[in-house]
């Protein structure tokens, strides 16, 4: 693949020339996708981004490959889908064996009226170049992507940041308001700052393989507890694009990773997996093992850290690159916000307030994935094979099989931003959800459409029903932060599904105030002026 | 909340101890802590409530430590 890797030509920039440092709103370090998803979305708002990457190419070998529902209705709002799903690999159902035997098989979006799959699977250097590609088309608007620009130090003040970086040319310096590291796991500003994750280090091996073939496989996740081809162990097999396929192979505690990198060994493991048919070609191969661990608190004054420099997942259950670009749709809007002295600089605290237990459920899902695929102890081992024999026969047993729980967006529960309801209504988009998708019809013509797309960058009063609904919204409307007001109703916008109203749990009247990111801020069932004032105050971090 | 019962709920516990020794009858000890596992996942998903489950885990590593 590196072969045909794109080179980005380093270009050098007046700053560079500059006798002082230049300033800048927003510095992101990292050109990856949380990194390219964050500048991407605050040029959107309008605040101007410079971009640093080390490297002038995408991410090289085996990265995230699946992309949740959720983030592609980011990228969506980003305008990144679109050629994501053409380049990308559609799937929504999952299989699970034990030995060679079908335990059971899952469908992760059992139910119709959503523009996005379930998953789809496309590998991060390809995402990548859709990202830079996006990134390019706004540069005229203020997305400065610097290759080739390494950063060597951060030194944080109190009224800026400012960043030292080594280019071909020679180093220079730069000052930003906010600094953003996007610079994955091995982080360098996090090691420059002196800071630590804490969490669990896993001590098993997995080989991790991109294997270029042509296979009949259907697109699904396969997973295998004990497969007679890797006796005593587990493996995943799940399809990208271009007739490259994913193998993740668990070696153990002991394996030796120069002997299982040797590549003779590694194409009779993949040879004895894909049987004696196949032609296949390694792409690309590795060993790894995993970390579920955070940093203690991912806003440091005017540095933030966001993906795998803030956290770190093991991979069953793709929630590493998926957990990562919702922080960088969780920190946009509010930096961009800040910057423009609509909301108090404490807005920003929030982003700690939401992403860390967002964070946190990820650890713990792929914490107990990881358990339960690497029995520690002869009891855990016991119950793993009671639950994987109990599966195929007693469904109740499949609620404890755990190749890895897939990703899902988080609910942020506990946000400050919250308006807590006090109206009755279904939980499952209460405050802190992201808001759910639906088809829907627009008013003029007719044409069908999704909800979430009526949902753009700012707040959104979504209201059912009649006018009177929408009325409350008042003067909000024109605010110093504008509330658009979405109707589902007479003369709006249709709902010919019910799914809408089915979903928002809606009635006439019912009014939903939905974040910039498109998280739900409070619903009322009728509310006034006043409420919805309030709940748009309580979301900037207006009210103390 | 629900709580566990600690009387006996059994009409004829002498039977369902001596069923339950000889389940593991010709067992390795290997195989024995497999059907035990078993039995802890059904039982448990018999009963189901998590605060009733909750109680079970207490009780069953008390003076363990």
């Amino acid at each position: 693949m590196s072969d045909t890797a794109p080179r980005y030509p380093y270009r050098p920039r007046a700053d560079q020339r500059a006798p002082r440092p230049a300033q800048h709103p927003v510095i992101i370090v990292g050109a990856g996708p949380v990194g390219l998803a964050l500048a991407i979305d605050l040029v959107l708002r309008g605040i101007p981004a410079v971009v640093l990457d080390e490297d002038d190419t995408v991410s090289v070998g085996s990265r995230s490959i699946c992309w949740a529902k959720r983030t592609l209705e980011i990228y969506d709002r980003l305008g990144c889908a679109e050629p994501m799903m053409a380049r990308g690999v559609t799937w929504n159902r999952g299989n699970v064996f034990h030995g060679d035997r079908l335990l059971y098989e899952f469908n992760l979006l059992p139910e119709e009226g959503h523009r996005f799959p379930a998953f789809i699977n496309l590998q991060q250097n390809l995402a990548e170049e859709i990202f830079v590609a996006r990134a390019e088309t706004l540069a005229g608007d203020g997305l400065d992507l610097r290759w080739k620009n390494r950063v060597t130090n951060v030194v944080p003040a109190d009224d800026h940041v400012r960043v030292d970086i080594d280019t071909p040319d020679g180093p220079y310096a730069l000052r930003c308001d906010y600094l953003v590291a996007a610079d994955g796991v091995r982080s360098t500003v996090r090691r420059v700052l002196g800071l630590d994750f804490k969490g669990r280090v896993f001590e098993d091996r997995f080989l991790i393989s991109d294997v270029k073939m042509r296979a009949e496989f259907p697109p699904e996740r396969r997973f295998w507890f004990d497969p007679t081809f890797h006796g005593g162990r587990s493996a995943l097999l799940h399809r990208q694009a271009d007739d490259v396929w994913r193998i993740d192979l668990q070696l153990g505690a002991d394996a030796d990773p120069e002997l299982e990198l040797q590549s003779e060994r590694v194409v009779a493991r993949l040879r004895r997996m894909l049987g004696p048919k196949i032609a296949f070609e390694v792409a690309w191969s590795s060993l790894y093992t995993f970390q579920c661990r955070r940093l203690e608190r991912f806003r440091h004054g005017r540095v933030f850290f966001a993906g795998d420099a803030a956290h770190q997942v093991s991979p069953f259950g793709a929630r590493g690159g998926n957990g990562g670009v919702q922080d960088a749709d969780n920190l946009a809007w509010k930096l961009a916000l800040v910057l423009k002295g609509a909301a108090p600089e404490r807005l920003l605290d929030s982003y700690d307030a939401e992403r860390i237990p967002a964070a946190d459920e990820n650890i713990l899902h792929s914490t107990r994935a990881t358990d339960f695929m690497t029995p520690k102890t002869a009891a855990s081992a016991a119950f793993r094979d009671a639950a994987l024999s109990l599966a195929e026969r007693y469904p109740f047993a499949r609620g404890f099989v755990n190749s890895g729980r897939l990703s899902r967006p988080a609910t942020l529960d506990a946000s400050p931003l919250n308006t807590p309801e006090r109206d009755a209504f279904t939980p499952v988009l209460r405050p802190g959800s992201p808001a759910a998708d639906a088809p829907i019809r627009t008013p003029q013509g007719g044409e069908t459409s999704w909800l979430l797309r009526e949902l753009r960058n700012g707040f959104t009063a979504l209201c059912f029903g009649d006018d009177g609904a929408a009325a409350s919204v008042g003067a909000l409307a024109n605010g110093p932060v504008p509330v658009a007001v979405k109707r589902i109703g007479p003369g709006a916008l249709a709902d010919p599904s019910g799914r809408a109203a089915q979903r928002y749990d809606a009635r006439p009247g019912t009014l939903y105030l939905i974040r910039p990111d498109q998280h739900v801020a409070g619903r009322w069932r009728r509310p006034d002026a006043d409420q919805i004032r309030s709940a748009l105050e309580r979301a900037l971090a207006l009210q103390e | 909340m629900a709580t566990l019962r600690t009387e006996s709920n059994i009409e004829d516990p002498d039977a369902f101890y001596s069923e339950l020794i000889e389940l593991h009858r010709g067992l390795t000890e290997e195989q024995s802590r497999l059907v035990n596992a078993k039995l802890i996942l059904l039982l448990a998903n018999q009963v189901g409530d998590m605060t009733v489950l909750r109680q079970v885990l207490a009780i069953a590593r008390e003076s363990l430590g």
